[in-house]
Parts: structure tokens; sequence; C-alpha cells
């Protein structure tokens, strides 16, 4: 009836996970509470989990994000602490099978669960907002990808508690990923959370191809975007060509390890490497996924903190093509020790360095566009700035292990993992948390606090540099990654500093919930009343913030690049226009929400052989995408009159702004 | 903004300066103790001092541009329009270019040159050596001298290594960090390494890429040792009463972790062979076999 | 301008409404891709596997080349019937238009039948999936383009019913040219399934 499921799943015997995991029960249990006490269930369901609304979508992977942000950060500190302390004799606190799990649970999460929704949570919002359109292509899809996400998530979160999750890495090599090496619940928990998300992934990536293709205000040619939807494009491209491999390669596991077949296993014709071949044809380019949206974002800031158009606008749309188009051409240095033979190796480091060309023109054209501007050095530009600088040593370190020989000594060892936290971290989580700076007045409608921000931002860039410069080192020093312990006593000091940036970074997320905790609480203070804070050059500083649900009541006409700011300069910005029509939006649905629901449920089923319940998911879900297809009243009309009502409020509001203004400029 | 700086320039420098006065002592692969890792640190800080080029004025420039262009400064010269110059895109696309060119050549010429499958050429005979990963030790056969050694490799210093390596089990990588190179040990898969060691020594190998359970205690000494000790040590490991037959590698395939050192005095001829053979494509012969290793499955299903 | 405007508002929805479908079709067309890429990758695998036998059978004894043939043209005839089932949604004739999707069905439903008992038949050998690298990739890839056909088919009853309650609205008419895209789109696929598994596999 339960399968492979039995209590002593939970392994009570073990206090840190039971701690884990009683928190978590106890956190989720007061949020329950919370809502009940305040009666906001129904506000939950109708406003937000039904919710087909582009910008609420995407506030809610944000907070999945930020809350999957802080469980692999505290994945990071037990890592570290157990290298800080596992030296020679002491065998610190985590036993193998514990830290084995955590250090595969950091980088999943880190990847699919944290960088993936943050950065599906920004395109969510801002995208549509960008190019003028009032929601994205397909809002249902939308609403689907998102809690097949959370689905995935939760399947991870879950594996804390009842049974294990994989102790094989976050790449999952086979052929240890394989029954006969890793018999558990583990390796089933990874393969079918990122299964899921990954399909997921897939269904967002297509919708914002779409949306961004076919949905942009009139005049808004391709060389007119601005280049964080450029980015984003460019990573829907990468995500439409590359997910596909990585579903091909963990069903292929699953069959594997489910109906025994020989795809990668060591026996019986299978063929070990060609997993890694499948998985890094999708992993290189992932890489990228999460960072050119990131360099989207940085773009923005850079200009508009410039007062400046983009140097080399043109230069930096044919950078971004032309490192979606490498990306997928470079997979096999991730594994030059394979011994494929000197011909393939060089070929494969070539490419790998050609990378870097398009890749520092973009870094070269954010220079420039600081050069003669009028920069302002707010939050988002600090972050900007500790990326560039670090970013460029990072790639300088990418480079090296592009260089075949020099992978030879340095691959699988902390020189590398130093080097892909530097890519990662200053690359894509430097950018995302710019960009939840920049962009957050406009999700809220109120400021964030700027003197916690750049508390946090210093602890982050000091506790970066501090935990991951003594990793290059280390890798030099000839550490391997992934070790439990060791008996090398020249490696543990490096492993106690990069304990204590740990500690700083910790200290920075800290400060990061603090600058919210604190922005909330002045919030009357920091009102966006213009939904202009930056004087913004692209359309998304047009609307209100938070925008109405419509976005915009009259689509805006689009002459130049940088709408924005172009139509300041001729002073069409907030024209009323002559009337108001009615706006067609989608309708709430519950079915995105009930097929999470379901999926996770099927997941769980799987992992632990409940093939009922697996099958009676599978089947609810496909009854409610039958369903779905028959209802035609999926959208409903916002009548002129309403657009009406709120658009003369957010003129009254502009007024109020406007007068503020002229108060306080003269003094 | 002097507390910026300040943040930016000191971990950086002190990373650079600790990195480099740390060179010469502990930092295995910036002190390599034969040509292969030496060659392939010279190829490192070759190639880290060309990316200096754009590296060193990117960040000058990310420094100083936002101190210079400051909107608090309304002095310094202000073009918001400016969003092309046909020079600085040029120098923009060039540079690096040619950076990358000079760099791609390193790399075709060096992947050649330093292909771990390249037979040293120093006019001795070189020893040779079968390596076999297993779950959680190393097994090294010396063909040659009829003799096996488990977790501890033995050498002389100045006579070129020529490995053949394979795996037991999963996939796992053999690397001796000061002696450079390191290559992947594959089931039914034979990868070849060739290294040297200049002078006697004690280094370390190690597996660089994780295994299992039993991971972080797959490491080794590897002594290079002068030829007369060389021989000594030979004697010394061919009085040992052990013997690596079938019966006993069966025993040896159950997962342990920490083994310790075992010296073989005498080794199954084709041995090395055998295994490589027991994963390859499994042909009619294997047929009778059943689907899962019995020895590997039995034991992994107990330890594991 | 203001006179005509709630024509003009009207029109201006329903354009939507029409820019909608367009965007559906093309979303589709996008998700074929990528589901192109998803056959790639198993193609590529099975042809990294195609001499991954294990001491198994090859392919050469175990494939019946008329037996597929027949499969073939029972999902090449589907093809045409689901054309003539477009042809028919365009002229806008209901009746016809759900003969011709039956017909496509029941060949459609003849196709999965017998790879289900190709399937069988070789398990019942002893040659099932399990048994090597080679047969693995098999049913793998004939087996996901089967999955394929079988959720087309289940979509198609659907569309039918859809067709028969709801008539040729302009919704039902782009979901039958989505169902459409599908079902050709398989049918290519199945084109390279036949040369790379089985033609290939006969003749070595």
């Amino acid at each position: 009836m339960l399968g492979k499921l039995t209590l002593s799943a939970i392994p009570f015997h073990d206090p840190i996970v039971m701690g884990a995991v009683s928190g978590s029960v106890l956190l989720g249990a007061a949020i329950v509470a919370l809502i009940t006490c305040y009666g906001k269930w129904g506000y939950l369901w109708n406003e937000w989990l039904t919710s087909l609304d582009h910008k609420r979508i995407g506030v809610m992977y944000l907070v999945l994000a930020l809350v999957m942000l802080l469980r692999g950060l505290s994945d990071a500190v037990m890592m570290r602490a157990q290298q800080a302390l596992a030296v020679g004799g002491s065998h610190g606190f985590l036993p193998p099978e514990h830290f084995d799990q955590i250090f595969t649970a950091h980088g999943t999460i880190m990847i699919i669960f944290m960088a993936m929704p943050f950065i599906a949570g920004l395109m969510n919002i801002i995208v549509p907002q960008q190019i003028g359109a009032r929601d994205v292509a397909f809002p249902f899809l939308n609403s689907l990808s998102l809690w097949l996400t959370v689905a995935g998530a939760l399947l991870v979160m879950v594996s804390l508690g009842v049974g294990e999750f994989s102790k094989a890495g976050w790449s999952g090599y086979s052929p240890l990923t394989e029954k006969l090496f890793s018999p558990g619940t583990g390796v089933d928990y990874w393969d079918w959370a990122i299964q899921i998300a990954g399909i997921a992934s897939l269904m967002s990536a297509i919708n914002f191809f779409v949306t961004i293709l076919r949905m942009r205000a009139p005049g808004m040619n391709l060389m007119r975007m601005p280049l964080f939807t450029w980015a984003v494009f460019f990573t829907t491209v990468l995500m439409i060509c590359s997910f596909p491999v990585l579903t091909v390669s963990l069903a292929m596991l699953s069959l594997d390890r489910y109906l025994g077949m020989h795809f990668f296993s060591n026996t019986f014709g299978g063929n070990i490497m060609m997993y890694v071949n499948l998985f890094w044809m999708w992993g290189h380019p992932e890489v990228y996924i999460v960072i050119l949206p990131a360099f989207g974002i940085f773009s923005e800031i850079v200009a508009t903190f410039s007062a400046k158009r983009l140097f080399g606008y043109k230069s930096l749309v044919y950078a971004t093509g032309a490192i979606t188009l490498f990306s997928f051409g470079v997979w096999l240095h991730h594994f030059f020790t394979m011994g494929a033979g000197p011909d393939v190796n060089a070929v494969f480091g070539i490419t790998t360095m050609i990378i870097a060309v398009p890749t520092g023109v973009k870094i070269f054209n954010w220079l420039f566009t600081m050069y003669r501007g009028r920069v302002r050095l707010t939050v988002p530009m600090y972050w900007t700035l500790g990326f560039i600088v670090s970013f460029t040593l990072g790639g300088a370190t990418g480079v090296l292990m592009g260089v075949p020989p020099a992978d030879f000594v340095v691959h699988n060892s902390l020189f590398l993992v130093a080097h892909f936290h530097t890519m990662l971290i200053t690359g894509a989580l430097f950018g995302l948390v710019a960009g939840y700076s920049y962009w957050f007045p406009k999700i809220t409608g109120f400021r964030l606090n700027e003197k916690w921000g750049k508390r946090a931002f210093f602890f982050w860039l000091a506790g970066f540099y501090l935990a991951f410069g003594p990793l290059y080192l280390l890798g030099l020093m000839g550490m391997p990654r992934r070790m439990w312990h060791y008996s090398n006593p020249a490696w543990h000091p490096w492993l106690v500093v990069a304990a204590c940036g740990t500690a700083l970074i910790v200290i920075g997320t800290f400060l990061l919930i603090v600058q919210l905790v604190v922005s909330y609480r002045e919030r009357k203070d920091n009102l966006d009343l213009t939904g202009d804070p930056y004087d913004g050059r692209t359309l998304e500083w047009v609307t209100s913030s938070p925008p109405p649900v419509y976005n915009f009541a009259e689509i805006p006409v689009v002459h130049d690049i940088d709408a924005l700011a172009d139509m300041k300069e001729r002073g069409e910005v907030h024209k009323r226009p002559a009337r108001y029509h009615d706006i067609e939006i989608p309708e709430n649905s519950g079915a995105g929400f009930l097929i999470g629901v379901l999926t996770f449920c099927s997941g769980f089923a799987l992992v632990w052989y409940i093939w009922w319940l697996a099958a009676a998911s599978a089947a609810g879900v496909v009854l409610i995408v039958i369903a779905r297809s028959f209802d035609d009243h999926t959208h409903r009309i916002i009548p002129a009159s309403e657009i009406e009502r709120i658009e003369e409020n957010r003129y009254r509001q502009l007024e109020a702004a406007r007068s503020g203004r002229s108060e306080i400029s003269p003094a | 903004m002097r507390e910026k700086r300040n943040i930016f320039f000191l971990p950086a420098v002190s990373l650079l300066v600790s990195g480099l006065l740390g060179g010469c002592g502990k930092v295995a692969i910036l002190n390599p103790a034969g040509p292969i890792g030496r060659a392939e640190r010279d190829l490192i800080l070759t190639a880290l001092g060309l990316m200096m080029i754009v590296v060193v004025p990117v960040i000058l420039m990310a420094l100083w541009f936002p101190r210079r262009y400051s909107a608090s400064r309304k002095d310094a010269a202000y073009t918001p329009k400016w969003t092309r110059s046909a020079k600085l895109e040029l120098i923009v696309w060039l540079v690096p270019i040619a950076i990358v060119t000079t760099l791609g050549h390193l790399a075709w010429s060096g992947a050649h040159r330093l292909d771990p499958f390249r037979p040293m050429d120093r006019g001795v005979k070189p020893v040779n050596v079968e390596v076999v990963a297993m779950d959680w030790k190393w097994l090294f056969i010396y063909p040659d001298q009829d003799i096996a050694v488990i977790n501890k490799l033995v050498f002389p210093a100045g006579t070129p290594l020529s490995f053949r390596i394979t795996s037991d089990t999963v996939v796992n990588s053999f690397f001796i960090p000061r002696l450079g190179s390191q290559m992947y040990a594959m089931a039914g898969m034979v990868s070849r390494l060739h290294l040297l060691a200049d002078k006697p020594g004690l280094y370390y190998g190690q597996s660089q890429q994780f295994s299992g359970k039993g991971y972080a205690g797959m490491h080794f000494e590897a002594r290079a040792v002068s030829a007369a000790r060389f021989k000594d040590w030979l004697e010394n490991v061919r009085r040992s009463p052990d013997r690596l037959d079938a019966v006993r590698f069966k025993k040896l395939e159950k997962p342990s972790i920490d083994a310790p050192v075992t010296y073989f005095s005498n080794v199954e001829p084709g041995l090395f062979d055998r295994i490589v053979g027991s994963f390859v494509n499994m042909g009619p012969m294997a047929k009778a076999r059943p689907p899962v290793r019995p020895g590997v499955a039995g034991a992994v299903a107990g330890v594991r | 301008m203001t006179n005509h405007a709630p024509t003009a508002q009207l029109a201006q929805v329903e354009d939507l409404r029409q820019e909608a479908l367009t965007n559906q079709v093309f979303g589709f067309w996008i998700y074929l891709m990528s589901d192109l890429i998803l056959f790639s990758a198993i193609f590529a695998t099975f042809v990294v596997q195609s001499h991954s036998y294990a001491g198994g059978p090859t392919g050469k004894e175990l494939f019946h080349l008329p037996y597929v043939l027949v499969e073939t043209l029972l999902l090449l005839f589907s093809s045409a019937t689901c054309g003539l089932a477009m042809v028919a949604a365009q002229n806008e004739r209901r009746a016809l238009v759900l003969q011709w999707l039956a017909l496509t069905f029941l060949l459609g439903l003849g196709f999965v039948s017998m790879e289900v008992k190709e399937f069988h038949s070789m398990i019942a050998g002893g040659n099932g999936p399990d048994r090597s690298g080679f047969l693995s990739a098999f049913f793998t890839l004939v087996g996901t383009h089967g999955a394929h056909v079988f959720l087309g088919l289940l979509w198609m009853a659907v569309t039918m019913a859809q067709v028969g309650l709801k008539g040729l609205s302009t919704s039902v008419q782009s979901k039958l040219m989505r169902l459409s895209m599908f079902w050709h789109f398989l049918d290519i696929v199945w084109v390279g399934v036949f040369t790379t598994v089985y033609l290939r596999g006969v003749l070595q």
C-alpha cells in the first residue's frame, strides 16, 4: 500500500536532521496558524495561488527563491563548518552519508530551485512591462510552470525528513547514481525533483519566447528591445534547446533505476560517459541560462544609474547571441580528463576560450556606459561593480581551465569549486539581488532601505572573497572537492578562513532580511508614487508601482531604444488617453495549483514505489488538463469605467508626487 | 568611497600575495616535482599573465569610472547620447580576440604536447603500472615485476612511469598533484597516463572524482626512490605471503574504507585485462553471468 | 472614431483573441521543435548503443520488416486521413471532420496496438529492455514515439468530443490545427525511427 515507505524512513536518530525537520515543520505550522488566525485563506487562494497575473506569479517565484536560498545557504554553512573541523583525527560533526547529501542538495537547490526561480520571478514581473504587454502569451501555462517548480522544490525539502537525498553530487554522474551503487531513495528524489522543475522551466521558456517575439508594443522592433528582454530571449532559446536533453538523460537514468535498463550502467552495454556527455550538453548552457539574465539586469542598471544610453547596444546584443550559440559547443571541457584525445580536448578548449570574447565585450560596454555618464552609486550599482571586478577575475580562471593541460591539474579541485562559485555568485546571484533591489519599488510600491542594502552588499562581497579566495589556493594545493574529511594539515587553516567568509555571507543574507523588514516598516516614507523612482529609461517605469493588473491602460508606442527616455525627451510620458477601453484579462484558475499538488504526489509516490498513488495522481493531472480544455470562460473583461477609475486615481497620485517634489527641490 | 575601494582591493591583493608566497612551499600545483607538472604550471602562469592584459584594465576602469563620472561631480564630462565609437569597439573586440588566439595556440600545442596518453621518451625503459580504482582503494599492479600493492605506489625517480588505468567500480580520477595530470579511471575502459618524478621524495596521490561513501579515504603514498631502493622494495614485496588470484580479488572487491597498505607477492596473469573485460559489452562468454555482479552487489547491499 | 467606439472596441477584443490563437499555434511549433531535440537526444543515444548487444540478440535477429512496414503504413495513412479531416474543418463540415478523425484514431490505435504486441513478444522471449544497452535504447526510442502517439490519441478523442459538443468554433479549429501538427510531426519522427532503427538494424 505504501510501497517502500515505512516509519524507518524518518531519521529519528539524527539530531541535526530532526532539528532541521522540526524547525521547518514548526515554521510551516506557524505560517498556517497565522493565515488561519487572520482569516487570510480566501485572500491567499483568490489573489495569489490561483492568480494568472504574471506579476503575482513572479512574486511567488521570488518567495520560493528566497526560501530555497536560505536552505541552500544553510547547507553551505554545514559544509564549510564540517571541512573547518574534520582534519586528521577529528571527524567533524557530519558522517560522510550526511555530508554527501548536503553537497548534493546545495548544488541542486542553488541552481535549480534558487537561481532558476529567481530568474523566472524577475522575468515574469519585468519582461511583459518592458515590452509594453499586458500579460504573457500563455498565462495559464505560466501558473502551471510555477506550481510544478514548487512541486519539485517540495520534493527536495521532503527528502530531508522522509528518506534521504541523493549522495552522488548535483550532477549525478553515472554509474554512481545507478541502483547498484545508490540503492536508496536519494537519487530518485533528486531525479524526479529536477525532472519536474525542468519540464516547468521548458514551459516557461516557450511562454516567454512567444511573449517576446509576438507581444511587443507597436514600434518596438527587435533592435529596440531593452537588454534585459534580449537576455531573457536568448535565455529562452538556450532553455528550449537544452532542457529536452536534461529530460532525456534524467528519464534514461530513471529507466535504468526502475526498469533495470542499461543506459548508464557499467555492465551489459551501458555507457557511463554518455550520461556525462548528455548532462553537460544541458549543464553548460544551463550556466548561461542563469548568467545571461543577470547580464541583462546589469545592463539595465548601468544605463539607468549612469543616466546614459548603453554603450554599443548592438555589440551587446550580438555578444549575447554569440554566447548563446557557443555555449552549446563547450560541454566537453567539464571532463577533459576523460582522455578523449588531444584534438578533441583542444577544440573544446578553444571554443571555451572563444566564449570569453563576447563576455569581455559585454564587460567593456558596461564600463564605457559609465564613462562620461552621471553615475549614481546606489545599491544596485554596488552589486554591479562588485560583479564586474569579481567576474573578470573568475572569468580569467575559467579561461585558464579551458587550457586542457591546465585543467588536468585543477579539475575537480577546490579551484574549480571557487571558479564556478565566482561565476555563479557574482555573475548570477549578485545580478539577481541587484535586480531585486532595482525593481523592488516596481513590485511593491515602496523602495528598499539603501543603508541596510549597502551593509548587506559589503558583507556579501567581503564574505565572498574570504570564502572563495582560500578555495582557489586550496585547489592549487591539490585539495579535491567533496571531501567530508581530509588528513593534510596544511589545508586546515585556509578552510577555517573560508568558513569565516561563509559566516560573513550569512550575516550579509541576514542583513538583506533586515533590509526587507526595515523597508517594510518605513514604507510610508519611501513610497514610490511616480512609478519611476530612478529616472528610468525603459517601459516598466511607465506603469504605476505596483502596476495595475493590466499594466498599461493604453499600449505605448515605441520610437527608439530606451523607449521611456525617448518619451521623456519628447514630453509624451503619462499622457491621458482620449478614452479608456475594456480590457480582457485571464480569469483566475486553480488548475495550475492542483496539477502542482498532484505532480508532487506523483513524484513522491514514484520515489517510494507507491504505484497506485503515482498512477492516480497522473490520471488526475490528465483529467484536469482535459477539463480545462473544455472551459471556455478563461477570460474576464475589466470594463472601461473601472479602468478609468484606476487610471484617474493614478493621475492624482502622480500630481501629488509632482507637487511634493516641487516643494522639496528648492530646499 | 574610501571604504569601497578598500573592500574591492584588499581581498584581491592579499589573495594574490598569499598565493604567490605560498607558491614556494605547500602549493603542490605551483611547486611541481616532475616535467609534466612543471609544464602545466608554466602554462597556468603564462595563461594567467596573458589574461591580466584585459583583467587589470577592466578592474581599474570599474573602480575609476564611477568615481570620475560620479553624479555628484557636475564638472565631469557628460555625454548621454554617446553610444558608439568604432575605434573603441574595435579595441574591445580585437584585444580579447588576440589574447584568445594566443591562448588557443597554447591550448592546442599544450593539449598535444601534454597528452596524458603520449609516452615519454627518456631513453630509459619506463616502469609499467596498472591502476585499478576500487571501492574505496587503489590497486596498483606492476605487471613486469608480477607484484601488486594496495594504496601505495613506489617507483624509481628519473624513470618514466607508464600507467594503464581502469576502474572496478564507479568513475574515479587518478591524480598525484605534484607530478601533474590526472586521469579518469572508468570501468570497462583503459586510459593512459605518463608521469615522471625528478627526484626521490614522498608525494601524495588521491582520487579526484567523487566516488561515494569512502571517497575521502582514497588517497595513497606515492614514493619516488632511487633505483637501488626500488629494487629493495620489490624484494620486500615479493616476500609477502599474500597472493592476488581470482579468489583473493573477489575478497578485495568488497567495499572497504581506509584500506591498509597491502603487498601481494604474486598476481594472476592478465588480471587487469580481465577486470576491464568484465565490463565490456559482455559478450556471449559472459552471458551466463547474472545481471548484476554478485560480489559487488552483495557487498554493496551489506555496506551501504 | 468616437462614434464607432463600441464596435472598434469589440473588434479590438476580437483581434486580441485571434492573436492569442495565433500565439498558441506559434508556441506549439516551438514546443514541437523542443520535442524534436528530445527525440534527437534519444536517437543519438540509440546510435551510440546500437551495437551494445552484450551477448544478446541483434536487431537483425529481432525485427520483422514486413510487420514494421504494416505499422508504418498505418501511421502514414493516418497522417493522410488527419489531413483530410483538416480540409473538412476548413470547409466547416463538422460530420466529415468527425468521420476522418475517427478513421485517423482507428489507424493510430492499430499502430499502437501493433507496437505493444511487438514489445510484448520481445519481452516474453526474454529480450526485454533490461537485456542489453542496445535493447534499452531500442525500447526507449520506439516507446517514446509510441507514448507520443498514445497521448495524441487521447488528445484526438478529447478534440472529437469538443467538435461534437461545441462545433467548429475558432478555438476548436485552433486545437484541430495543433493536433494535426502534432500528428504529422509524429509521422516524420516515425520515418526516422523506421530507417534508423529497423532498416539499419535489418540491413546490417
